[in-house]
């Protein structure tokens, strides 16, 4: 009796419901979303590339202002991906209760995961073309390449998205956060070649930033942009994969520990 | 499996740690009615509950709901059943509706129907002229019987309820115990836990009584009152020495005491013969089985 459906893992109803949930959240801040995620790189673009750019013309062979102006979608992805996900988890598992009701429907903690991770990595992807358009503004020229950039942009909101899931699954107190933005996400911000090429660090620090996903999207979201893909962006690639895929996976594990006793 | 039992639990066991919190429960609710969980914080209520959708997983034991075996293939059966949570876990910024309608999707209802599931959901939550308005200007009464709708959207065959009125005021819970009622007399099968005692005896058909990770009696409740109190209660007021007394001499003549914080109950009173000290004589109620058997205090 009642087997007339079998329910399989990972189904797409139960992943599209989640994420139906999110959306709807969504269009209550989406203007706040909006707002900083336009305003903070014009910040970003002022200081360093009209401060900065006084002393510096040219980095790599481009204008400084449009160096920092690509460099940023990294910087963009990351931010609105890994801290969404970690505060955005912890407080609706914490204290909104609201796994419990998800996940006493039909929806398991694999689909759950897999669908803040996906809304997230695709918002982040969108909203890290904010600043290629502040920078349009500034004077960069479009090119076609751009249109890749939303695609660079979510496969690495995936893997940070995934790492904040797993980073809200593992903390027991919202402030360890403090510990992951510091011990973390800031070094990886920083020698991701957003402000500064990596090329020119002590050689070791060349060996760790090709460890940092956010260095590979730089590169990549770079060469869409301005100076064309060449075969060195197969490993640019390949890497933000395999850390999505990893992290996905890294994330579902711990979350479930974390949600089921 | 027996397919008149919408819930069938086995010798479940469930450890935290060095905590037993279910020690070999046997659960059974047949369709169409109304089970009570009734037991002391603690008592392991709220693990059995979460066991029935696989939030927790048992150490031991089987575990069926709706015919489907738990863990295993929970997800089919929680495509069938409701979970009203003893916390309100609702959407704040979303408004009525839009809760409703996220839910309805997350417990599939067809693109086609989800408008008029919404609807009636609104409507068994009274809610149909607030439909529009966000969750956190609503009411404590009005999100309750939003967060019961919300279990009702896909017209589930099976209602959990985790302690559905629990710190609400008193009239608010009238509100509630009618809605929950009207369910069970339409024929939707619950299983509540609970430690009102009063929640118990007007909603359930059945009580079971839940004490340190067991069932220790369960019944109708007047049965379980015939059974275990008598008809009638004789309750005695006085000052403690007088209460030790009173019960001293009332276990000496064979009759089962409790106390009620200010008064020494004696059961079974009716069989008394007009030996009682002075006091007053009341039907024996739930209450007083509770007390009886579980040795706990009623709040």
């Amino acid at each position: 009796m009642r087997r007339s459906r079998r329910l399989h893992r990972l189904e797409p109803s139960a992943v599209a419901g989640v994420m139906s949930r999110d959306i709807t959240n969504f269009k209550s801040f989406w203007k706040t979303t909006t707002f900083s995620s336009i305003v903070d790189p014009t910040i970003y673009l002022l200081a360093f590339g009209l401060g900065f750019g006084a002393l510096v013309s040219t980095v790599n062979g481009i204008d400084y202002l449009y160096f920092v102006g690509t460099g940023m979608v990294a910087t963009a992805v990351l931010f609105s991906s890994v801290f969404s996900a970690m505060y955005g988890v912890f407080i609706k598992h914490r204290f909104q209760h609201t796994y419990d009701a998800i996940l006493a429907a039909p929806v398991d903690v694999e689909e759950l995961a897999t669908a803040e991770v996906l809304w997230i990595g695709i918002r982040a992807g969108v909203y890290g073309m904010a600043p290629l358009v502040v920078a349009i503004l500034f004077g960069l020229d479009p090119s076609w390449g751009m249109l890749v950039v939303p695609f660079i942009g979510a496969v690495t909101a995936l893997g940070f998205a995934a790492l904040g899931v797993f980073a809200a699954a593992s903390v027991s107190k919202i402030d360890h956060f403090n510990y992951i933005q510091t011990a973390l996400i800031t070094p990886l911000f920083l020698i991701s070649g957003t402000f500064f090429p990596i090329d020119e660090l002590p050689h070791g620090f060349v060996i760790a930033s090709n460890l940092n996903p956010l260095y590979h999207c730089v590169e990549l979201v770079r060469h869409a942009v301005v100076f064309g893909f060449e075969t060195v962006d197969l490993w640019h690639a390949t890497f933000l994969i395999a850390f999505a895929v990893a992290s996905w996976r890294l994330a579902i594990w711990r979350l479930e520990k974390r949600l089921i006793d | 499996m027996t397919d008149d039992l919408v819930i069938r639990l086995r010798g479940v066991v469930k450890r935290f740690g060095d905590i037993t919190a279910v020690d070999g429960l046997d659960l059974d609710v047949p369709h169409a009615t109304c089970v009570g969980l009734l037991g002391p914080n603690g008592a392991g209520k709220s693990t059995t509950m979460k066991m029935l959708t696989a939030q927790a997983i048992a150490d031991e034991g089987a575990i069926e709901v709706l015919g489907f075996t738990v863990p295993d293939d929970s997800k089919q059966a929680r495509a069938l059943m409701g979970v009203v949570p003893q916390l309100d876990n609702l959407d704040v910024e979303l408004t009525a509706r839009q809760n409703l309608a996220v839910f309805a999707r997350l417990y599939r209802v067809p693109g086609a129907e989800r408008r008029e599931a919404v609807d009636r959901a609104l409507e068994i939550a009274k809610l149909t002229d607030r439909a529009d308005t966000p969750c956190d200007k609503l009411s404590g009464g009005m999100r309750r019987r939003l967060l019961i709708a919300r279990a009702l959207v896909h017209t589930p065959r099976l209602l959990l309820l985790d302690e559905p009125t629990v710190g609400l005021d008193p009239q608010i819970r009238q509100e509630l115990w009618s809605l929950i009622d009207a369910l069970r007399s339409e024929g939707t099968s619950i299983l509540m836990s609970t430690h009102y005692i009063e929640e118990a005896e007007r909603l359930a058909d059945t009580v079971a009584i839940m004490h340190e990770g067991k069932i220790i009696s369960r019944g109708k409740p007047a049965d379980l009152v015939r059974e275990h109190a008598g008809v009638q209660t004789h309750e005695v007021y006085g000052p403690p020495a007088r209460l030790a007394e009173v019960r001293a001499e009332a276990e000496a003549s064979g009759h089962r005491v409790r106390r009620t914080g200010t008064a020494v109950a004696i059961l079974a009173a009716e069989g008394a013969n007009g030996t009682l000290p002075e006091g007053i004589t009341r039907a024996a109620s739930l209450e007083d089985v509770f007390v009886l058997l579980t040795g706990e205090m009623v709040e």
